[in-house]
């Protein structure tokens, strides 16, 4: 028996030093097998005398359940580092780029006219869109624009060949206006027999075009048009709604809007807006930035509207101007250049 | 409208700095578009007096100049300038004189040597002194100038030149009267008007005149004036100011009339009295009658043209110009002056026709005063006589018809009501008579009469407008509104435009704008349209036509960018297409003749992957796209065709439809254009169109299955021509109840197959909402599946 403590502790040191399941197995086998080392002492247990018989088998157990424990330890421990050795080899460089598609960007004017549209909406504007091609009566005569205005001439408007009912040519819009009159005409006629009118609160985004191409003009460019018709809207409202508007749109309240009297046919009064931002490259400059006005009688006439009743405010924004200011861009070219250097920049 | 802040200032003085008073025009809706210096900063310049002039001894194109500049001893100069002359008066700088060169920087003038000589200082042209361009000579001075004074005082340099830009609307303010009448209204300012006292006649000498046209002409007045010296010199003075407005002094008589115009807004033409046929007939143009006009343009004329006739036919355009063979010259001896007025309506978009413009014409078109017609020839008759002397015969003032003037009535509740803002009557009675505007109290409000110098005041809303105006935007408050709360909401079954282009954002397609014109090529190879709409006045050849396609403005992106060292360019566009479609009538969004949808179009150029290490490069193909494609449309039930398309490889185009309607088209672009437009390898394109985008179907549930799915293979052999989609629709259209889903997930051609063969293998998953299925009813369902293909279309299964 005097030999117990030194296969118990021969034991727990080879099995410490075993590194492979297998091994482990062999040496459990060599204390614990059929022949082991302590099977033996346990089996010499029956040669002994009966009253260091139960003593000494207790030891032999304690030694057997010491060992067993130990083994299990062992086990655990050689799987873990199986598994971390598998998990190392198994590691990435996790600073490779992703496989796979890229991602496309939205233009710039999208992101802008998306964010213009989102502020309306949250005001309860509708957006609608309409024709680019037009007739003369949208684009002028709805629009209080008297024949032989030098905008009517071809130094400032596209014509097309194809002509519209009345034999006069067809054109390409020279303002997102006409929207106002087909917007209105079609809420009119949507409550021709409700007692009032709901009111019109609409913006319409789209392409423009004037026959201009320098740095800053382009042929083709982009407004947005805001109605707000009802019995009671004023130009005051005008003001709080389009100073709101860029307010939110820059997202700075640190920023100075005025009007000034101007002259638009659809609109009377007519003002022109300006903004001065508060911080920045621009800072403390006036900016044109809008056209607006309260909308002329003749033109809520040409709604299907008693002016008597109805009144209201309209404007003209240029999306390209607001989108400009927004992210520092100086060329307008760069917009319609399809140059993906630039356009990728707007993630 | 240009002018001299000086001059202005001489009718209305406000007490506000230069930058005080461009404000304030500018928020009265003047607005003030610059403010440039009369001249630019110099200091040390006076009059002096040339006492002797001498060669200079070692120049021979320098002189030696004794000058008398006010000092006790006279002062030597040496100038180069080949004017100078004794007894003239002239500009010079002394010695510490402060001057600003051309380039913006400023010089000191020094005490210099010239050749040996000394100079005490440097005589000075127009141009050094950044008053003009003029660089002839010497700038002369008038001879009473005293020499000594100080040039800038002399000169009024120090003043300022207004720009205004002007609206269509304010043509009263193209003058300097009518800006000083605003100033007055604006600031409160004590307004002097002009005094014109008549100039009586010195003879009976008048010149007949007829108006025949009364619509076209409602008043003219004229006067002979005899024995001018039209080659009189034109005063410094009148020069300087007419310089200051943006007018070259021309001769005495034509500076007088500019003057005037400048002056008063009362536009007037001279006449050389002698070279008139016979007396003035104010008429409209007949057809075929021409007249050489003022510019040398010879014009022709027709029923819509008024002209100024006399016996020989048309002598000049009314209101616009007047024509070459009567114009008064500097030997013209006897004139004839005429103030005439002629209506808006004739005069507007005349000139555009005949491509040229005349400030006349931009004041008529916009409305002239019809009230200061005699007055404007006595203020030129004060001045002819002044500049050329000569004998005035009387006035003669013809008035045919004048502009109607009705009262308006404005309600000053709806003027509250249209402002937003509480403004009283008192204040508003107030604005009227600042403004000048004769008005009366009603029950509700007021009546003004219009003056004959407003041309925009109609109705009760221009009113409105110049209450706004001098009550001041800046003093109406911003406010938020108060609207009703009514929701509103999309329909659920229509996408918004935001998500769809996120999608294909999302697919790797860079969005861009292209214009909407573009070369009639791209049309008609891109579109095989030969009858594009095209623009009657487009700016250049290149963007001529409307396209009625996207796939050219996405080719010339993708070179656009080849050329700038890029090798894979993805690119979408969404914009309206226009084609000539005579079944389109006029609607509440559509115009009569032309069809102008919403496509999205998109093309795919260069490696399918941007570069990478993770997986090997290769291009772009139709399969990549239709996936694209696919997904963009997952919400509805798209099937793919062959087609052909102009732009299109023939064996690689896809019409692509939905609920069997055209939706759009995609494939690869033709090798022809892909040659033609030079590009290293084919793009794929497609087009859409956006209502299918938008269109989303509400979703309809189905119960899911809580028993476990049987899936099994089924690989079919059928002729290499039979598309994969027949055997899809054929297996779907009668598949048996228990077939929830099936796909093509194998395509083998080759080895082990007969020629002209093909092998498609098919994944069938089944299940039953009620119970496990049997492997018998598994093995009957493949069974159908085979047999509905077998028997329509041929199809074996593989062995």
């Amino acid at each position: 028996m005097d030999n117990l403590e030194k296969i118990v502790s021969d034991a727990l040191e080879r099995f410490g030093s075993i590194n492979d399941a297998a091994a482990l197995e062999q040496a459990k086998a060599h204390y614990l097998g059929k022949s082991g080392a302590l099977t033996d002492l346990l089996k010499g247990l029956g040669k002994m005398p009966a009253e260091q018989r139960r003593e000494a088998g207790g030891h032999i157990n304690a030694a057997k359940d010491r060992l067993e424990a130990a083994l299990a330890r062992r086990r655990v421990a050689l799987a873990q580092l199986q598994l971390d050795a598998r998990l190392a080899e198994e590691a990435l460089d996790v600073t490779l780029p992703g496989r796979g598609a890229g991602r496309g960007r939205l233009h710039p004017l999208t992101r802008t006219q998306d964010r213009i549209e989102a502020i309306f909406r949250s005001i309860g504007f509708d957006v609608a869109d309409g024709p680019e091609i037009e007739t003369d009566w949208n684009n002028f005569t709805a629009l209080n624009n008297p024949e032989n205005h030098p905008a009517r001439s071809m130094q400032d408007t596209f014509y097309v060949e194809n002509k519209d009912a009345a034999g006069r040519p067809l054109l390409l819009r020279t303002h997102t206006s006409p929207m106002q009159v087909r917007y209105a005409r079609m809420w009119v006629e949507r409550f021709r027999h409700a007692a009032k009118v709901p009111p019109i609160k609409v913006i319409a985004p789209g392409r423009t075009y004037r026959v201009d191409s320098d740095a800053t003009h382009s042929p083709m460019f982009h407004q947005v048009e805001g109605l707000w018709v009802d019995e009671d809207v004023s130009f005051a409202d005008l003001k709080g709604v389009y100073t709101d508007f860029l307010r939110r749109f820059f997202e700075t309240n640190e920023l100075q809007v005025r009007f000034r009297p101007s002259f638009f046919p659809f609109t009377e009064p007519s003002a022109e807006i300006d903004m001065a931002f508060g911080a920045g490259p621009n800072k403390g400059q006036w900016l044109e930035i809008s056209g607006a006005g309260q909308v002329h009688p003749s033109v809520i006439r040409n709604f299907g509207l008693d002016p008597e009743r109805y009144i209201g405010f309209a404007f003209g924004s240029g999306i390209e101007r607001l989108a400009m200011l927004r992210y520092g861009i100086h060329d307008l070219r760069l917009f319609y250049d399809g140059d993906l250097r630039f356009l990728q920049q707007f993630a | 409208m240009k002018f001299s802040e000086r001059w202005l200032r001489s009718f209305v003085d406000p007490s506000l700095s230069t930058a005080e008073l461009a404000h304030a025009l500018t928020m009265a809706g003047l607005e003030v578009e610059s403010l440039a210096p009369a001249a630019p900063p110099c200091s040390g310049v006076v009059v002096a007096e040339i006492l002797e002039v001498e060669r200079h001894p070692n120049a021979d194109r320098l002189s030696l100049c004794k000058v008398n500049a006010g000092a006790a001893a006279p002062l030597s100069i040496v100038c180069g300038a080949p004017n100078v002359a004794a007894g003239m008066r002239v500009p010079c700088a002394l010695v510490g004189a402060r001057l600003t060169g051309a380039d913006g920087g400023v010089f000191e003038i020094k005490r210099s040597s010239l050749r040996g000589v000394d100079s005490q200082g440097m005589l000075c042209s127009a141009r050094e002194l950044g008053i003009d361009d003029d660089h002839g000579g010497i700038l002369a001075l008038a001879a009473d100038a005293a020499p000594g004074r100080d040039v800038r005082e002399l000169l009024e340099l120090d003043d300022t030149v207004f720009t205004l830009k002007l609206t269509p609307n304010r043509a009263d303010c193209l003058s300097l009267l009518g800006v000083a009448r605003e100033v007055a209204a604006i600031t409160g300012a004590a307004f002097k008007a002009p005094v014109i006292a008549p100039v009586a006649a010195q003879s009976e000498a008048r010149h007949p005149v007829a108006i025949s046209a009364a619509q076209g002409c409602g008043r003219f007045a004229g006067r002979v004036i005899r024995n001018v010296d039209a080659a009189a010199a034109v005063p410094e003075w009148m020069k300087q100011r007419l310089a200051r407005c943006g007018q070259r002094s021309i001769s005495a008589l034509v500076d007088v009339t500019n003057y005037v115009m400048l002056e008063l807004g009362r536009p007037l033409h001279v006449y050389d009295l002698d070279k008139l046929a016979g007396g003035i007939d104010v008429r409209f143009g007949r057809k075929g009658e021409q007249v050489k006009l003022l510019n040398e343009q010879d014009v022709e004329v027709d029923e819509t043209v008024l002209c100024i006739t006399d016996a020989s036919g048309p002598i000049g355009l009314a209101g616009i110009m007047g024509g070459d063979s009567t114009k008064a010259e500097t030997d013209s001896r006897n004139i004839f002056l005429e103030s005439a007025f002629f209506f808006p309506d004739v005069i507007a978009g005349r000139t555009r026709r005949y491509n040229f413009t005349s400030d006349a014409a931009h004041r008529f078109e916009r409305g002239v005063d019809f009230n200061n017609n005699v007055a404007g020839i006595e203020r030129a008759t004060e001045l002819i006589l002044a500049i050329c002397g000569g004998e005035p015969g009387p006035t003669v003032d013809q008035i045919a018809r004048l502009p109607e003037r009705k009262r308006v009535h404005v309600r000053s509740a709806r003027a509250a009501r249209v402002l937003g803002i509480g403004v009283s009557d008192a204040e508003i009675a107030d604005i009227f008579s600042r403004l000048g505007l004769a008005s009366s109290r009603t029950a509700d409000g007021f009546e003004v009469t219009p003056p004959s110098y407003r041309f925009d005041i109609a109705i009760e809303e221009d009113l409105i407008e110049e209450i706004a105006r001098i009550y001041g935007y800046e003093r109406i408050p911003a406010n938020q509104p108060r609207a009703r709360a009514a929701m509103s909401a999309r329909p659920e079954a229509e996408r918004p435009l935001m998500r769809v282009k996120d999608a294909i954002a999302a697919r790797d397609y860079q969005e861009v704008v292209n214009f909407s014109f573009v070369e009639a090529d791209w049309e008609r190879d891109f579109c095989g349209n030969d009858a594009p709409v095209r623009l009657l006045n487009p700016i250049s050849s290149q963007l001529s036509v409307m396209r009625s396609g996207l796939a050219g403005s996405l080719v010339a992106n993708v070179r656009y960018n080849l050329n700038r060292k890029q090798s894979r360019v993805r690119a979408f566009e969404l914009g309206r297409v226009f084609r000539a479609d005579a079944s389109v009538e006029d609607g509440p969004l559509t115009v009569a003749g032309i069809a102008q949808p919403l496509k999205l179009g998109g093309i795919a150029y260069g490696p399918a992957y941007p570069d990478q290490w993770g997986q090997a490069e290769r291009k772009v193909d139709f399969y990549d796209v239709k996936a694209d494609i696919e997904n963009l449309l997952a919400q509805a039930n798209a099937r793919f065709e062959r087609t052909t398309h102009p732009a299109l490889h023939p064996g690689r185009a896809a019409q692509v439809l939905v609920d069997e309607k055209p939706v759009g088209w995609l494939g690869e672009l033709h090798p022809r254009w892909q040659q033609k437009y030079e590009l290293p390898q084919a793009p794929v394109l497609f087009e859409l169109d956006l209502n299918a985008l938008l269109a989303s179907p509400m979703p309809i549930y189905r119960e899911v299955s809580r028993f476990p799915p049987v899936i099994r293979d089924l690989a079919l052999v059928v002729d290499e021509s039979v598309p994969a989609q027949a055997l899809l629709e054929a297996m779907q259209a009668s598949r048996p109840a228990v077939v929830q889903d099936l796909w093509l997930f194998d395509l083998y051609r080759g080895k082990g197959m007969d020629v002209g063969k093909k092998s498609l293998a098919f994944r069938v998953v089944m299940q039953d909402t009620s119970k496990t299925l049997t492997d018998a009813e598994t093995e009957a369902a493949m069974a159908q599946l085979l047999q509905l293909v077998a028997q329509s279309i041929g199809a074996k299964l593989r062995t």
